[in-house]
């Protein structure tokens, strides 16, 4: 596993405290393990637990401790962990090759690393090791990822009232509102922007990635328009969340690369992101092109732009020039108020 | 059940909208977002056991029920 991890799934007895909980109530906490989970939460990386335990009592016990803000969708139940490391990769919507699990017990680790090969599996005893693993360090730290898990808390809060809503989807985004604000990439997001090129695969038209010095050449160049996206809802903010390159020369706007974070793949972002690139197009009476790289995970967003009015225009192998062939005025989803900084165009 | 009747289920679970007609635009409605667009694509492979290919994935082909039904027929009988 050469991926950085985007989460980590613990055991809890023998594991986050000494002691099995349900034998001994007065368990107590392994030596500074809680400075290495609040370390890791401040790195942007996720944490969840899966124990086989009573909720109520296992949840308590960490709330005593401090601890359980700390943990989405812990799974603390009787099921097999391999069960449970693949609902929390599910929940949290991210590949199953980006999550670890630290447990004491070698059956446990032996089934998960069984069922789900590209699982980094950690024996508790290393439990102080982990900060120093190579996939537990992120290339940079943005303001995003120290925001990681409150994003994801809201997200919960989120999908719960989507529950209980009786309407329709697009009624439900309408109470959201959401305000997507698309402005120039500056100096000071390239920390971020360099993050997102690296921890998208899904929603990544081509999966270039561009070095911070190339990034920040790029925010300079006359032949690019280089554009950041930030959502925000009544529930709070999503942070920066997509980015789309685009090179320009006298005749065509070609994009090189489109990519949005998985959080904001029901919300209609990726549409009006592209419906700005094509209003920019439009504008200036420029052919609009998109380059595309097909791989094993990024087929929804091949889709996304085939639904926008974009065919294929030359193909080879794996690579395909899109073109945008369409004549309709396109209009924002109306769930969405678009915000674009002066400076845009 | 006919094509019609599963195509319109799905697209009113997956929506929580109950009242698609058969020519109403789809994207018009607002609501195929990248995830709706792909489990859509994916629904009707799966029920129809077809293959859509790259050519095939366009808005003309899905953008009602009626252009739906009319692009799964045109496949099924490839």
């Amino acid at each position: 596993m050469d991926k950085k991890v985007k989460c980590i799934v613990w055991d809890l007895d023998n594991t986050i405290w000494d002691g099995i909980l349900l034998e001994d109530s007065a368990v107590t906490l392994k030596k500074d393990i809680d400075k290495v989970i609040k370390t890791l939460d401040e790195r942007g990386i996720l944490q969840s637990i899966a124990s086989k335990n009573e909720y109520e009592i296992a949840m308590s016990k960490l709330k005593e401790f401090g601890l359980d803000e700390y943990f989405i969708y812990p799974q603390i139940n009787w099921n097999s962990k391999a069960d449970s490391v693949k609902t929390i990769a599910d929940s949290i919507n991210i590949g199953i090759d980006t999550v670890a699990f630290v447990d004491d017990q070698i059956t446990e680790r032996e089934e998960v690393a069984f069922a789900h090969m590209d699982v980094l599996v950690i024996d508790a005893n290393d439990y102080f090791k982990i900060l120093e693993i190579d996939n537990m360090k992120p290339k940079s730290i943005t303001e995003d990822s120290k925001k990681r898990r409150l994003m994801y808390l809201n997200d919960i809060a989120r999908k719960q009232e989507e529950e209980r809503f009786t309407g329709s989807s697009e009624e439900f985004l309408a109470t959201l509102n959401m305000k997507l604000k698309i402005s120039r990439v500056k100096e000071e997001d390239l920390k971020r922007v360099e993050e997102l090129t690296v921890r998208t695969n899904q929603l990544n038209s081509t999966g270039y990635t561009y070095s911070f010095e190339e990034l920040n050449h790029l925010i300079h160049s006359e032949q690019h328009i280089f554009l950041v996206a930030e959502l925000n809802d009544k529930f709070g903010e999503y942070g920066k969340i997509g980015i789309v390159l685009l090179e320009r020369d006298s005749e065509k706007y070609t994009i090189k690369l489109l990519l949005m974070s998985c959080r904001v793949m029901t919300k209609g972002i990726g549409t009006a992101m592209l419906i700005h690139i094509i209003k920019l197009a439009q504008a200036s009476n420029k052919q609009l092109f998109a380059e595309f790289l097909h791989t094993d995970r990024n087929r929804v967003m091949y889709i996304t732009y085939k639904f926008m009015g974009f065919e294929d225009f030359e193909s080879e192998n794996n690579s395909v020039l899109l073109k945008y062939e369409s004549e309709k005025e396109r209009e924002y989803p109306g769930y969405l108020e678009v915000i674009l900084d002066q400076d845009n165009i | 059940m006919d094509e019609k009747e599963k195509i319109k289920k799905f697209l009113e679970q997956r929506s929580k909208n109950v009242n698609i007609n058969d020519d109403d635009d789809l994207f018009k409605k607002g609501f195929v977002d990248s995830l709706f667009a792909l489990q859509l694509v994916l629904f009707l492979e799966n029920e129809f056991k077809i293959k859509i290919s790259n050519k095939d994935i366009k808005e003309d082909n899905f953008r009602t029920i009626n252009n739906i039904i009319e692009t799964i027929n045109r496949l099924l009988k490839k």
